[in-house]
């Protein structure tokens, strides 16, 4: 169990470590950076605690995707002028208060959360038990999500895709005279449309009417 | 000690997986290279070593001696962190890859989300690098590629749906074991065509190497790196591709399973029907390399998201629903 607990101290002192980089480093595109290794290390945790396909979903949404596009709208930012705006000395400070209220408030709810947390009733009996041992993370999940919790699960991606395609509607904009290639057209384009082939008589040349 | 020599035993596995992957790896740079010079009638590397072998090290000596530029405007962290996220993020999915039914690495349950999420944040390696340049062309690059591998993955990651419908497991060893009556290839043959449309272009491969265009944008992501740093994004790549080969073999090609199970074939055992498989798909890449032109930027969204997203999502329902019909749902 020693190197057990090596693995969990390490992975945990990274994302610690990494999470108060996120709001201490001053450059953005490094803050992050910094939240990737909090993600990583993160999941790391998870899988170390027999959660593999939390891990693993954990990577692939936040970092191979999420923190993209974070990265993305960081790095169109210009970032030597933010330095000089929000980061200059007197200003930080009145952010200081702000900060602690934001912090203690979701302090309380989470201590709330847990607090009144109430597990399935026979969850700890299907884990115990010595048949389904054998059954693999994703599929007891797969078992849970499909049936007890089937309209929460529906409901959840359908808000999802609702804010979706509110995103879509509200960023969508048609613009005037831009031109754009119809694909269609250019596929469907043949030899006869382009050229064609004349009988020169001489010395009266091609009229191309058009 | 008992943690020491379980240490040692792993350090050993991993060192005979790494090795041959590198040496494959600089083998593959040489192929690829002469399968393009034999379509345009050329010889290609045909000087250092037989046939040419060895150019590929001869090229990587000649990268190790070479000096290493640091641009002064560089995030210089970054700029040193990218190549080596793109070589690490490379060799390190190889772990799951198995051989045969017991020669894998790590064999763990949730193999092919594993081998999803390392190829998702292959991206890092290339912003990194476009980014840290601080240079244009290199960020531009690093925005294209950026964009092109996220929508790629996409169907990507609908087609690996439409395998494990088929498995009923994440274990990449189940995957290749439920092919044992039939590759999935047949049934599922327009899901494989995508597949490998949607690996060249997750690999930044022609004719989708727009990242790296030199036409419009120098070296794309790569224009300002030098010496042995541009050689971990060349070797990477190369990993990548291999990498993306032995996926697509695993999962509709029968990984390490022979093609019929008769007499002389299944003499021949596993790992070698894997790399054979692999250089089969590596020839195909290859050979696209050689005869198609590079596509237009919004061509290539347009057959991502407008194209191939779409087929696949239909395809996930036909086969679910194909399944659930005849009763074929696995059921373990």
């Amino acid at each position: 169990m020693i190197a057990h607990s090596i693995f969990f101290y390490t992975f945990s002192i990274i994302a610690i470590v990494s999470a108060i980089m996120v709001t201490a480093s001053k450059n953005t595109v490094n803050s992050v950076f910094f939240l990737i290794l909090d993600f990583i290390s993160i999941s790391c945790l998870f899988i170390m605690i027999g959660a593999e396909f939390l891990g693993m979903i954990m990577l692939i949404v936040y970092v191979g995707a999420v923190a993209v596009l974070f990265l993305f709208v960081v790095m169109m930012l210009n970032v030597a002028q933010q330095k000089n705006q929000w980061f200059s000395s007197e200003d930080n400070s009145k952010h200081i208060p702000v900060g602690l209220i934001i912090g203690t408030l979701i302090f309380v709810e989470l201590t709330i959360v847990i607090g009144g947390w109430k597990y399935k009733p026979d969850l700890f009996d299907i884990n115990n038990s010595i048949e389904t041992i054998k059954v693999s993370n994703t599929h007891s999940l797969g078992q849970v999500l499909y049936t007890d919790y089937i309209h929460v699960f529906q409901i959840s991606g359908m808000i999802l895709l609702v804010a979706m395609i509110g995103a879509i509607v509200l960023t969508f904009r048609k613009r005037e005279g831009v031109k754009i290639q119809s694909y269609i057209k250019q596929i469907s384009r043949e030899r006869s449309d382009g050229v064609s082939v004349i009988e020169v008589e001489s010395n009266k040349g091609v009229k191309i009417d058009d | 000690m008992e943690y020491l020599s379980i240490f040692f035993d792993q350090v050993y596995k991993i060192i005979f997986l790494l090795v041959p992957v590198l040496v494959s790896v600089a083998m593959v740079v040489w192929l690829d290279r002469r399968v393009w010079a034999f379509v345009q009638k050329r010889q290609g590397p045909n000087v250092v070593g037989p046939f040419g072998l060895l150019q590929t090290i001869a090229d990587a000596l000649k990268y190790a001696f070479k000096e290493i530029i640091i641009p002064s405007s560089s995030n210089k962290v970054i700029f040193i962190l990218a190549p080596i996220v793109t070589m690490t993020l490379a060799l390190i999915a190889w772990a799951v890859i198995p051989f045969s039914a017991t020669q894998v690495l790590a064999d763990i349950n949730v193999g092919i989300l594993y081998l999803f999420a390392v190829s998702s944040l292959g991206v890092y390696g290339i912003i990194m690098g476009g980014w840290a340049s601080n240079s244009k062309y290199p960020f531009l690059g690093a925005i294209r590629s950026a964009a092109q591998m996220v929508s790629y993955e996409v169907s990507i990651g609908v087609i690996i749906i439409n395998v494990l419908l088929c498995v009923g497991s994440l274990n990449l060893n189940d995957i290749v074991i439920a092919q044992q009556d039939l590759w999935f290839v047949i049934p599922l043959f327009p899901m494989f065509v995508i597949f490998f449309i949607s690996a060249l272009a997750e690999t930044n491969r022609p004719p989708f190497d727009l990242p790296e265009a030199e036409a419009e944008l120098v070296a794309g992501y790569q224009t300002e790196y030098s010496g042995m740093m541009y050689a971990m994004f060349w070797l990477g790549e190369y990993a990548n591709i291999l990498l993306m080969c032995a996926i697509g073999s695993v999962l509709f090609l029968g990984g390490w399973l022979s093609p019929l199970e008769i007499y002389p074939f299944t003499l021949v055992p596993g790992p070698v029907w894997l790399i054979l498989k692999i250089l089969l798909l590596f020839l195909l890449f290859a050979l696209v390399k050689a005869i198609v032109p590079r596509y237009r930027y919004d061509q290539l969204m347009r057959l991502g998201w407008k194209v191939f997203l779409p087929i696949s999502l239909i395809w996930v329902v036909l086969t679910a629903s194909f399944l659930f019909y005849f009763n074929l749902l696995p059921v373990n």
